[in-house]
C-alpha cells in the first residue's frame, strides 16, 4: 500500500512539470522557421502555393498559435496525442510501433553495461593498482572518449563488411516472414551489435563507479569486522561490500535512462533501427509537432517509470531508506 | 524437372524480349531470364504517401511505379511509349489531344481499368492536388470519355503534344476512380496503401522501416514480372546505406542515394555498377540564387562578377570528385531536344570580377572589403554545405564577405522563398525532361510569395516572361526549341539565379540484378522485366 501511496504521490508532483515541459516545447517550436509543409515539400523537390495551403489547413497549420496550443493541450488533457503529419495516423500508434525498438535496446544495453561495468568495477577493484587494475580503467576511459557513432561505423566495417559476421542493420530480416524462436533469435542477431555500441560507453561509468565505491567500502568498520570474524574474502566482497557499493551504480541508472534515449538516436540512425530516438530526429527536421511532443511525453514517462523502479530497489537494497519513512 | 506449358511460354517471352532490346545490356545477357527471387532496394528519405497521381517526386515514383502505372512512360527507346494508353493524337490546333486505351487491364482489386479512371485522374487528382501537374493541365478544361477505351483531354489553350507526353511520364499516373470517387482525397487510405495495375501488388507498409510489393499474378504483360517481391528499406544514414549495399542487405540505391565518397569508390568494386544509364531523364544543378531587393544585387554586373569570381571547374573535381561539369545555363546539354548548344556563360576570371566589381561603384574599402552578404544554403544535398563554404572563399578573394546563415532545409526555404530574408542562396534545381516541367518556374514572374523554387528573387523581365509563356503554348517543336533558346540566352544574360553545374544522378546496382537501367528513367520505371541472377 505504501508502495503506491509513493507512486501516486511521485506522478502527482510531476504532473505539472510534464505540462510545463509540454507547453514550453511546443511555443519554442513555434520560433523554429518552417512548418510541415515546408518541410514536406522540401522532400519532394517543389510544389506549388495552392498545394501548400490545403495542406496547411489539412494539418490545421493555419489556425493561430495560441488556437493550435489549446487545441493540443485540450487533446492532452484527453490522453489524446493527436495525428501525425509525417505518419498520417495518430502519434499514440506510431510511438507505440516504434517503443518496443527502443526499450529492447535500451533495456539490453543498460542490463549488460551495467552488468559488465559492474563485474569489471569489482574486478579492478580487488586488484588495485595492480595490471588488471591498469588495464580495466584505460579501457574504460578509451570506450568513454570515443563517440558512439564512431563505435558504431567501426563495427559496421569490421564484423558487417570485412567478416560477415553480423549484419550491418535493421530490426529484423524484412519479408523474411520468421516466427516465434526463429524471429527472436534474428531481432537478437541483429541487435548485438547496436547493444555492444551503446553500452560500452556506458559501461565505463558503471565501471569507474563501481571501483570506487569498492574501494571506499573496503575501508569502513563493518568490513574489518567482517574479515575479523573469519569470513572469507569472496564472503565479505558479495555479502557486505557489494551491496553496500550498488546503490550508487544504482542512482547513475535512473540519471542515465534518460540520456540513453537520447544516446539512442545516433546508434538508432546508424544501425537504422525503427526506433523511438530516430523517429524524434525526424519529427524534428520535419516539424512534426505532434509527434515530437508525443515523444517528450512518453519519454518522460519512462524516465519517471524507471526512476521509481530505482526507488523501489534501493528500498530493498538498504532497509534503512525505508525504515526511516 | 518437368517444365510446364506456363514455365515455357514465360521463358519464350523473356527471349523475345531480350532479342528485341538494342542496348549492349541485352546483349550480355544470353542466359534466359531467372524467374523468383527478392530484390530489396535502399530508400534514403520517406515520403508520407504513395500515391504518383498526388505527389511527383522520385522518392514516390521508386516505390509506386512497380504498383501504380502512368499512360506513357519513357522506354528503351528513349521516348514516350505506350503503358496504359495505347496510342495517341492530337487535333491541328492543338487543344484536344485523344488517348486510345488497353484493353482488357484490371485493377489489383480485380475490376476493370476504363477510361472512367483516366477521367478521375486527371480532373480530380493531376489537375487539383498534383505538384508541378497543377500548372501542366491548367488550361485542362474536361476529360471526356466517349467509350470504356478512349479519353480525350480538351484544353482551352493549345497543348504542345511532345511537352504533355513527356510531362505524363511523371505526371500521367493514373489511380482508380472506385477507390477514390466520394471519398476525401487526401485521406484516402489508398494513398498509402495504393491499388493500381502495375506489374507488382501492394503488400505491406511499416513507416519508417520498409515497403513491400509482390508479383501481380494477373499482369497484363503476360508471363512478366519476373521477380517474386520486391522490399523497399528506408535507410536515412547514408553510410549505413553503403553497408547495406556492401554486405548484400540491398541491391541498389539510386538518385545519389549514397554519400559522394562512397559513389567514387564502389566505382572500382566488381560487384558493383555505378552509373548514370538509366537515370538520364533527371538533371540536376548546384544553384546560386540573388535577391535583387538587396541594392548591390540589384546591378547585373554585380551579379555576373560572382558568377566571374567562382572556380566551377575546380569545385566539381575537388569537391563532387568529378561527378559534374559547369553549366551552360537552365536547359541541360543531356536535354538533347531543348539544348541550344550555348557555351558556358561566365569563365572563371578573377580580374573580369573585380572590374566589374569596381565598374559598379563598390571599390574595396577598408580592410579590402566591397560589402558584406548573407548566403543561405537550401541543404538538399551532402553538397550544398560544401559549395556555400567555396563561394565563401571565392568571394572573398574578390572583396566580398559572405556570412553564411545555417539553417535546416524546412528552416532554410521559409527563409529565402517566403521572407525573403537572404541576399544569396544556394541549393538543387533539378531538371525534369522538359524546361515547362519545372524550370521555367524559377524565372517566370508572379509566383505568389512562399512557394519553394520559384522566381522570389524580385526580379522580373517582360521579355523573359513573355519567351516563357509562348514556348509553354507552341505546338511547332522546332518553333519551340527556338524560343527556348532564346530564354537561356535572356536569362543568362540576366542572371537572376546562375546554375553552376550541370550533374547526372547515380545509381548503384549490384552485378546479381539483370536487365537493369535500361530506360531513362529506369528506377522511376515498371521494372516488369527486371529479374536476379540466383545466387
Amino acid at each position: 500500500m505504501r508502495v503506491l501511496a509513493l507512486a501516486l504521490r511521485r506522478l502527482a508532483a510531476s504532473l505539472p512539470t510534464l505540462f510545463l515541459i509540454l507547453i514550453g516545447l511546443f511555443l519554442l517550436l513555434q520560433l523554429a522557421p518552417g512548418d510541415t509543409v515546408d518541410a514536406l515539400m522540401a522532400q519532394m523537390g517543389g510544389g506549388d502555393p495552392a498545394m501548400a495551403e490545403q495542406l496547411r489547413s489539412f494539418y490545421g497549420l493555419d489556425a493561430p498559435v495560441l488556437i493550435q496550443l489549446s487545441r493540443y493541450i485540450w487533446r492532452l488533457v484527453q490522453l489524446d496525442l493527436g495525428f501525425s503529419a509525417i505518419y498520417g495516423k495518430p502519434v499514440a500508434s506510431v510511438i507505440l510501433e516504434r517503443l518496443p525498438v527502443t526499450l529492447l535496446l535500451m533495456g539490453t544495453s543498460l542490463s549488460f553495461a551495467f552488468a559488465v561495468g559492474m563485474a569489471l568495477g569489482v574486478l579492478a577493484a580487488r586488484r588495485v593498482n595492480k595490471w588488471p587494475d591498469a588495464l580495466i580503467s584505460t579501457l574504460g576511459l578509451i570506450f568513454y572518449a570515443t563517440p558512439s557513432f564512431w563505435f558504431g561505423m567501426m563495427g559496421i566495417v569490421v564484423f558487417a563488411i570485412r567478416l560477415s559476421w553480423l549484419p550491418s542493420g535493421g530490426f529484423e530480416e524484412i519479408g523474411a516472414g520468421y516466427t516465434g524462436l526463429t524471429r527472436v533469435a534474428d531481432i537478437a542477431w541483429h541487435l548485438v551489435l547496436p547493444t555492444a555500441t551503446l553500452a560500452l560507453i556506458f559501461l565505463s561509468t558503471y565501471l569507474r563507479i563501481m571501483r570506487a565505491s569498492m574501494l571506499e567500502v573496503l575501508t569502513l568498520d563493518f568490513v574489518r569486522t567482517a574479515r575479523a570474524k573469519g569470513l572469507s574474502q569472496t564472503g565479505v566482497l558479495v555479502r557486505h561490500v557489494l551491496r553496500n557499493a550498488l546503490l550508487p551504480g544504482l542512482t547513475l541508472i535512473g540519471l542515465q535512462a534518460g540520456t540513453m534515449l537520447g544516446g539512442s538516436v545516433v546508434v538508432e540512425s546508424v544501425f537504422n533501427l525503427p526506433g523511438l530516438g530516430r523517429l524524434a530526429y525526424e519529427s524534428v527536421v520535419q516539424r512534426d509537432l505532434n509527434t515530437l511532443l508525443g515523444i517528450v511525453f512518453v519519454s518522460a514517462l519512462l524516465v519517471i517509470l524507471v526512476n521509481f523502479i530505482i526507488d523501489m530497489l534501493y528500498a530493498k537494497l538498504d532497509p534503512r531508506i525505508s525504515a526511516e519513512r | 524437372m518437368t517444365m510446364t506449358r506456363r514455365e515455357a511460354l514465360l521463358s519464350g517471352a523473356g527471349m523475345v524480349l531480350a532479342a528485341t532490346l538494342p542496348q549492349g545490356a541485352a546483349l550480355a545477357q544470353a542466359a534466359p531470364p531467372h524467374r523468383g527471387g527478392v530484390m530489396t532496394v535502399h530508400l534514403g528519405s520517406e515520403q508520407r504517401i504513395l500515391n504518383p497521381a498526388l505527389r511527383a517526386s522520385t522518392g514516390v515514383y521508386v516505390i509506386t511505379s512497380k504498383i501504380i502505372e502512368p499512360l506513357v512512360d519513357l522506354g528503351t527507346s528513349g521516348r514516350p511509349e505506350p503503358v496504359l494508353a495505347t496510342s495517341w493524337a492530337a487535333s491541328e490546333d492543338g487543344k484536344t489531344v485523344t488517348f486510345k486505351l488497353r484493353e482488357g487491364v484490371k485493377w489489383h482489386d480485380g475490376k476493370p481499368f476504363t477510361s472512367a479512371d483516366v477521367q478521375y485522374s486527371a480532373m480530380e487528382q493531376w489537375k487539383v492536388h498534383l505538384n508541378y501537374g497543377t500548372t501542366l493541365q491548367l488550361y485542362l478544361d474536361a476529360v471526356e470519355t466517349p467509350d470504356a477505351h478512349t479519353a480525350v483531354f480538351r484544353y482551352s489553350r493549345p497543348m504542345p503534344l511532345s511537352l504533355l507526353l513527356r510531362a505524363l511520364c511523371d505526371l500521367g499516373y493514373i489511380v482508380p476512380r472506385h477507390v477514390f470517387q466520394g471519398t476525401n482525397v487526401l485521406e484516402n487510405p489508398a494513398n498509402t496503401a495504393p491499388i493500381g495495375t502495375g506489374p507488382y501488388k501492394f503488400v505491406e507498409y511499416q513507416r519508417g522501416q520498409y515497403v513491400i510489393a509482390e508479383r501481380n499474378p494477373d499482369y497484363w504483360r503476360e508471363g512478366f514480372p519476373y521477380l517474386d517481391r520486391i522490399v523497399w528499406r528506408f535507410i536515412t544514414d547514408r553510410s549505413a546505406a553503403t553497408a547495406a549495399l556492401e554486405t548484400g542487405q540491398v541491391q541498389l540505391s539510386a538518385y545519389n542515394g549514397l554519400p559522394l565518397a562512397d559513389i567514387d569508390r564502389l566505382k572500382t568494386d566488381e560487384r558493383f555498377e555505378v552509373s548514370t544509364r538509366g537515370v538520364e531523364a533527371n538533371v540536376f544543378n548546384n544553384t546560386l540564387e540573388f535577391n535583387t531587393r538587396r541594392k548591390e544585387l540589384s546591378d547585373v554586373r554585380v551579379r555576373r562578377a560572382i558568377a566571374h569570381a567562382v572556380d566551377v571547374n575546380f569545385f566539381v573535381e575537388n569537391f563532387l570528385y568529378g561527378l559534374g561539369k559547369p553549366a551552360t545555363g537552365p536547359i541541360p546539354s543531356v536535354s538533347t531536344e531543348f539544348f541550344p548548344n550555348n557555351p558556358v556563360p561566365y569563365a572563371f576570371d578573377k580580374a573580369a570580377s573585380e572590374k566589374l566589381l569596381d565598374e559598379a561603384g563598390y571599390k574595396r574599402g577598408a580592410g579590402g572589403i566591397r560589402f558584406t552578404l548573407r548566403l543561405v544554403p537550401i541543404q538538399n544535398g551532402e553538397d550544398v554545405p560544401l559549395l556555400a563554404t567555396f563561394i565563401q572563399q571565392s568571394l572573398a578573394a574578390v572583396g566580398i564577405r559572405v556570412e553564411i546563415v545555417q539553417l535546416d532545409i524546412a528552416g532554410a526555404l521559409t527563409n529565402v522563398y517566403r521572407d525573403w530574408n537572404f541576399d544569396l542562396a544556394t541549393g538543387w534545381h533539378q531538371y525534369r525532361g522538359d524546361p515547362a516541367v519545372s524550370t521555367t518556374v524559377w524565372y517566370r514572374s508572379g509566383s505568389p510569395k512562399g512557394s519553394p523554387w520559384t522566381n522570389q528573387y524580385g526580379w522580373q523581365s517582360d521579355t523573359v516572361d513573355k519567351l516563357i509563356d509562348d514556348a509553354a503554348t507552341e505546338i511547332d517543336p522546332v518553333k519551340r526549341k527556338a524560343l527556348y533558346a532564346d530564354f537561356v540566352k535572356a536569362v543568362n544574360d540576366e542572371l537572376p539565379v546562375w546554375m553552376l553545374t550541370e550533374r547526372p544522378f547515380y545509381a548503384v546496382t549490384s552485378k546479381k540484378v539483370q536487365n537493369h537501367h535500361i530506360s531513362p528513367r529506369w528506377d522511376s520505371g515498371d521494372w516488369h522485366d527486371t529479374w536476379l541472377l540466383p545466387s
